[in-house]
């Protein structure tokens, strides 16, 4: 994953938690796939299971777009990685926001969906153009607007340079075997859990 | 030498690999607690790759989030009768046989709330790395342990390699002087620290809760507030061990005995924060001018006291969102709002001491009409222990339903929950839009003003009935 070119859906609203990107009703479930039926269930469907027109996600100009806009504090709540699945089956491929939750981030990038924390100024411009095309450059850590300007954005270098190249977590980890032996062999045994 | 923090030691002391320029540091788990929601995923990954479980005697499992806590039929059974739910406690079963984990199973003796087993059997003690998938692991920060929560993906590696790959958080000093008034809990507490700092004013930061508030606070009182850290956005919340913490774990099924014991003592005194250690951040608040506390919105940074009033003024957006949801105007006073259910259970608030706070303020008394209440302990330990009290014939006879243990209405994957536009109060630790059942409406506060607010059928200002 290099860059993502899209445009945006917006939804204006600080502080969206992971029971409003899938609520726990849907988590009851044994495998991960198809849960994007189910992002934003509670604001997309009305109490009878209809969708409620209007709603952002499901605007003729929302299909195929691959990034979120989002207001202050996104994924903020359980850690429940449903939260980026269904974002992802749904489509998505980025999220920003001017701050994202830390297990929500986590959860994103060990499934190659982007965490964009971008500056309160292009946040402000982002929400004011619901659909914007954008172009997010993962190798330079930018998000770029279509007059050209462009905002640089954080990110931890480890989960960029395994998203880069294609490099698995569990795999790195499962190398560091040696150290691991050598770390349980030098603890005492109060800290053992059992 | 350098001086430390209790977070500084417990990160350093589980260092496999520091963190370099490049990468993570590569951090030890001690105790991996696991459930049957967040692990399939995970147990399934370790089969395509054909990893095994590194060790799983520091991995321990339970069921509590999708299981019913409807009474047993009369084989002593409770019966599972959502399909999707017995898949999901079925597939647990079977991945802890087969990976060689230990399973506090449905109904058995050790089951309960993972978050409530783990100090009731020992488990979690100072100085340790905890993880599970479940946000609220941070209550084990209580015993001076390093306990956060993981996704599916990281339940994975630390099923395989009992490690995980970390950035190194920042630390956050919560001081409170002063000592909790009459009638203001633990939970109020906790309450007033969000909506002092707001709901991502933890983000990126493990918070040591300190200062003469904190000690004197119960174990179980500590748990309630540790809990809590997650709803301000931090990684973890940690309290420094102390005597209590000693005497709490001492004799559990699971705590060191004889010379372990004493040895484990001598490292647990070493572990709190040295005189003089800086912290990236501090915030301080004085626990004496607190009153019992209640949420009005849908996150729970949008808490006041509980005599107050929702803010004045134009509401914008998010707040203006959640006031709509709430069926709340700015400026509106809570106390005396009418009611739907009760809630009293929650890894926040259903341990021993919270249900003999509700007890206590609910014996001899009634439960009003069209109200009602459910009281789910947190574990199975905790209900006989409720049961021995007598406490559950103190909720019967008030008219509220005695539960067996789980998660229950906190998140409402059991059939436990709200109907559309019901109000509660709940004890439990989120109020987000349909959190305990889509389309209902929560209000978070404590186990005394849950009680309080059960008998009036409005929400009520327990100090008043406590006079
Ligand atoms: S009681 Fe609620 S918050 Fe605690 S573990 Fe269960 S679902 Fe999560």
């Amino acid at each position: 994953m290099k860059t993502i070119q899209s445009r945006t859906v917006v939804l204006d609203i600080d502080n969206i938690d992971t029971d409003v990107i899938i609520p726990a009703r849907f988590l009851k479930v044994t495998d991960r796939s198809g849960l994007g039926r189910w992002l934003f269930a509670n604001w997309r469907y009305d109490a009878g299971g209809a969708p409620r027109p209007g709603f952002a996600l499901d605007l003729p100009e929302a299909r195929g777009a691959q990034v979120l806009v989002a207001g202050d504090n996104f994924g903020c709540g359980s850690s429940r990685e449903h939260a980026p699945w269904a974002l992802l089956d749904f489509g998505f491929r980025a999220v920003v926001s001017t701050s994202i939750a830390s297990i929500f981030q986590s959860n994103a990038l060990k499934n190659g969906l982007l965490p964009v924390v971008v500056d309160r100024a292009t946040h402000r411009r982002l929400l004011a153009q619901p659909g914007a095309p954008v172009t997010i450059d993962l190798e330079a850590c930018t998000l770029t607007l279509a007059d050209g300007t462009s905002a640089r954005f954080p990110i931890d270098p480890f989960a960029r340079y395994c998203l880069l190249e294609g490099v698995d977590e569990l795999s790195f980890l499962i190398d560091q075997e040696e150290a691991i032996a050598a770390y349980e062999g030098r603890t005492a045994p109060e800290a053992r859990a059992t | 030498m350098t001086r430390r923090t209790l977070f500084d030691k417990v990160w350093e002391g589980h260092l496999v690999r520091p963190e370099t320029a490049d990468t993570p540091a590569i951090l030890y788990v001690d105790l991996h607690l696991v459930h049957e929601v967040t692990s399939p995923q995970a147990f399934s990954m370790l089969r395509e790759r054909g990893l095994g479980v590194r060790r799983p005697g520091r991995t321990v499992a339970t069921m509590d989030h999708s299981t019913p806590t409807t009474p047993r039929g009369a084989d002593g059974r409770i019966p599972v009768v959502d399909p999707q739910a017995a898949a999901q406690i079925g597939a647990l079963e079977k991945n802890c046989a087969e990976f060689g984990i230990r399973l506090f199973a449905l109904g058995s003796d050790g089951q309960g709330i993972v978050h409530v087993i783990g100090p009731e059997l020992g488990l979690t003690q100072p100085g340790m790395t905890i993880v599970c998938g479940d946000s609220h692991t941070s209550t084990h920060g209580a015993f001076g342990a390093l306990a956060f929560g993981i996704g599916t993906t990281e339940v994975g590696h630390v099923l395989a390699t009992q490690c995980l790959l970390q950035g190194r958080p920042k630390t956050l000093a919560i001081t409170v002087e002063g000592r909790l008034p009459r009638g203001v809990t633990a939970k109020d507490l906790i309450l007033a620290i969000i909506a002092k700092i707001g709901v991502g004013g933890g983000t990126g930061h493990v918070i040591e809760y300190r200062g003469p508030a904190v000690g004197a606070l119960s174990m179980e009182e500590r748990m309630t507030v540790c809990n809590m850290s997650i709803e301000a956005g931090a990684r973890a919340g940690m309290m420094a061990p102390d005597e209590a913490t000693f005497e709490y774990l001492a004799g559990r099924p699971h705590a060191p005995r004889g010379a372990a014991w004493d040895e484990a003592l001598r490292a647990w005194r070493g572990l709190a924060t040295d005189e003089g250690a800086a912290f990236d951040r501090e915030v301080s608040l004085d626990a004496s001018s607190l009153e019992p506390m209640i949420t009005y919105g849908t996150n729970p940074g949008m808490a006041i006291p509980v005599r107050g009033s929702v803010p004045e003024g134009d509401p914008g957006a998010t707040l203006g969102k959640a006031l709509d949801y709430m069926g709340l105007r700015p400026g509106q006073r809570l106390l005396g709002h009418p009611i739907d259910v009760v809630f009293i259970g929650s890894c926040t608030n259903s341990r021993i001491s919270d249900l003999r706070l509700a007890a206590g303020l609910l014996k001899g008394r009634k439960v009003a009409q069209g109200v009602r209440v459910l009281v789910v302990p947190g574990s199975q330990q905790v209900k006989r222990q409720a049961e021995g009290e007598g406490l559950d014939r103190v909720f019967r006879d008030a008219g509220a339903e005695w539960r067996e243990a789980g998660c229950s209405m906190c998140i409402a994957m059991n059939g436990d929950q709200l109907q559309p536009g019901q109000y509660a109060v709940s004890t439990s630790n989120r109020n987000f839009e349909g959190r305990q059942g889509p389309g209902g409406r929560t209000f978070l506060a404590s186990p005394l003003t849950a009680a309080a607010t059960a008998v009036a059928g409005r929400i009520a200002d327990v100090r008043e009935m406590l006079r």
